[in-house]
């Protein structure tokens, strides 16, 4: 056996011979470093007392109220620094290659999150910075963009195909085999090859670790029910992963856009198929000949059409269930989230907010739901106000 | 033994080197391909390398993303490419190479794939996102077939990893001659002394491709590889003309000149 990096017959390392040798290297890497103790203490230094963590799980007792049912409690990574969970896994990877001696970081984009996130690691670490986003997403996220600058990131927009985060990630390889030697590619979610998926989600699992800490303060261990959104899957697994062998249930929620028709939704687990696309085996929406299709969603950090793939994993197993809400749901439960708490949340965690609206009032008082605020919209101020 | 096979060892025979052309099937419609794989054959292509076009070319430059852009306007697909393998094949016995990415041919069945293309009279394959590492069960169903599984291979040298693949290629070794996507501009020091290397490891012909873009860096490769390998230079062009079949066949009349 030759291959690696696989849950049950997803993920796997699907790239260009080119990158062949910067995989092997980071894998040696990432396992040297994150058993080593100094590495260790850095990193969690930073998270303490640069991103402000660990940050806090909010009993949401109004909004609680209007879904009337169950408890829902937030796990606030809207309040981690940059304002979403992305900068968790920026930091990780900044720092290991940082220590692997690279001194060029590339990222992608969708919603703009893991761009500022990645620009604000290597404006940390002294480390020059290129993030590529899709065209259309430069334009809806424009705040970024700017934060980006700001931080000394130089931002690529990338006019190919449809102009969002699948095309960022093209762009990104494309960049990555030109300048493997010198260049680190930290790529923003539980996707592309190993050890990328597996790395990232040990980065993030500090969200669901954090949480196996809070809970007994609202008199629980585990909780009955969890819920975050998936587009790649990063704040999902990082939450879900330390409560796997746990009785909680698992629920990711994909963007379900305008519709279920091709071009309208973000849903690769709900509506996609099994397939080979940047660098893994996973779910992809695609059509008969394996084209990859075009997704949608308004969260464009959820617009893409692939999925990390532990998520197809835990799909085949049934370890988590995986749903889908649409762009009228989601501005419904972003709009009220605001009204109700006074937390502005991004439009990619509104998706997980709304499922639990509908989840709620099916199930009893006295259970629990833990959603993944993964991160605060202001980024959507004015695609809300459009829609 | 296939075309492949053979037709390298004619030329080993004759001292002479490989001339390997791509061009993207359907680009611009399936039938100007068919004329241009005519004019490929007619004028001394030792092999042509079709290109699938795929939605997400990550791997490839801007020239061969332009023309896989125009080949999927036309909703060209893998069966529409079978065919015009199988109508080249009733008049020509140059050597036939498929390139792409792997979701094509998982999407397709990998059996049903290679049995289909060997079929219509193909003879090898290349996939951009198939390194040796996940290549074990696609290389079974290619040897059995008798179809090749042709790896690349980086300019990075001297590893175990060069051994490992050069183990289990077949039909030609691929050297890629510079870190990029195809069409790059082609700037690696030492060329001569990394194909020198692999042509020590291996009994197979060492083709050179990704960027070769002048007649000097064609005639440079060609001295001390056993092939060179051109696309994008080609395409463009391609582009720059009407007549394609005739610009395809002047193409192919210089460069063999300029390797033999």
């Amino acid at each position: 056996m030759r291959k690696r990096g696989y849950f049950g017959i997803f993920g796997g390392q699907f790239v260009p011979e080119l990158l062949m040798p910067a995989l092997l290297e980071l894998e040696q890497a990432y396992e040297k470093y994150i058993n080593d103790v100094q590495f260790k203490r850095e990193l969690s230094y930073l998270f303490k007392n640069y991103a402000g963590r660990p940050t806090p799980i909010y009993y949401a007792k109004n909004f609680t109220r209007i879904a009337g049912g169950a408890r829902i409690l937030l796990k606030r990574e809207d309040l981690n620094h940059t304002g979403s969970h992305k900068l968790n896994n920026c930091l990780g990877q900044a720092l290991l290659a940082k220590n692997m001696g690279k001194k060029r970081i590339i990222a992608e984009t969708g919603a703009g999150q893991h761009g500022v996130a990645t620009a604000t690691a290597c404006a940390l670490l002294g480390l020059e910075c290129h993030v590529y986003m899709g065209k259309e997403d430069t334009i809806r996220q424009e705040l970024n963009v700017f934060r980006m600058k700001m931080l000394g990131t130089e931002v690529i927009p990338v006019e190919s195909g449809t102009q969002t985060l699948k095309d960022a990630i093209n762009e990104a390889m494309r960049d990555w085999v030109t300048t493997v030697k010198t260049t680190h590619y930290i790529i923003g979610s539980v996707v592309g090859p190993h050890p990328f998926p597996i790395m990232v989600r040990n980065f993030q699992s500090i969200i669901g670790q954090e949480a196996l800490q809070q809970l007994p303060e609202y008199g629980i261990d585990i909780p009955d029910y969890i819920i975050a959104c998936v587009g790649g899957g990063s704040n999902a697994m990082g939450i879900f992963h330390p409560f796997v062998d746990t009785k909680a249930r698992l629920i990711g929620v994909e963007a379900g856009g305008r519709g279920a028709n091709v071009g309208d939704h973000s849903s690769s687990l709900g509506r996609g198929e099994q397939g080979v696309f940047h660098g893994k085996r996973s779910y992809f929406l695609q059509n008969e000949y394996g084209q990859i299709s075009p997704a949608h969603s308004i969260a464009a950090g959820l617009d893409y059409p692939g999925v990390g793939p532990e998520h197809a994993y835990y799909k085949e197993t049934g370890r988590a269930q995986y749903v889908s809400i649409t762009d009228e749901e989601a501005i419904y439960a972003y709009k009220k989230l605001a009204r109700e708490e006074g937390i502005i949340p991004a439009l990619e965690s509104a998706h997980a907010l709304a499922y639990a609206l509908k989840l709620a009032p099916t199930i009893p008082e006295s259970q629990t739901i833990l959603i993944n605020l993964s991160g605060r919209g202001d980024k959507d101020i004015i695609t809300t106000k459009i829609n | 033994m296939n075309r492949l096979n053979t037709h390298f060892n004619n030329l080993k025979n004759k001292n002479e080197k490989a001339l390997i052309l791509y061009i993207t099937a359907g680009d611009p419609n399936i039938n100007t391909t068919f004329e241009i794989m005519k004019a490929l054959a007619e004028n001394g292509a030792d092999c042509i390398e079709l290109g699938i076009p795929f939605s997400d070319p990550m791997a490839d430059g801007p020239v061969i993303q332009r023309a896989s852009t125009r080949a999927l306007k036309n909703d060209v697909n893998v069966d529409l490419i079978f065919s015009i393998v199988k109508r080249f094949r009733e008049h020509f016995q140059t050597p036939m190479v498929l390139m792409g990415y792997f979701n094509t041919i998982l999407r397709y069945g990998m059996e049903a794939f290679v049995d289909t293309f060997k079929k219509a009279g193909g003879d090898g394959l290349i996939i951009a996102d198939l390194p040796y590492e996940e290549g074990e069960d696609f290389e079974n169903i290619c040897k059995t077939r008798d179809v090749s599984l042709i790896y690349l291979i980086s300019p990075e040298m001297g590893s175990e990893r060069t051994r490992n693949i050069l183990s289990v290629t077949d039909g030609f070794v691929y050297c890629i001659s510079h870190y990029g996507t195809t069409g790059g501009e082609s700037k690696t020091e030492n060329l001569d002394g990394i194909i020198d290397s692999i042509k020590s490891m291996t009994d197979l012909p060492v083709a050179v491709g990704f960027g070769i873009s002048t007649l000097q860096q064609a005639r440079n490769a060609g001295r001390i590889a056993d092939g060179i390998i051109i696309g994008s230079w080609l395409i463009k062009e391609l582009e720059k003309t009407n007549d394609k079949p005739k610009v395809a066949s002047q193409f192919t009349k210089t460069l063999k000149q300029a390797i033999s």
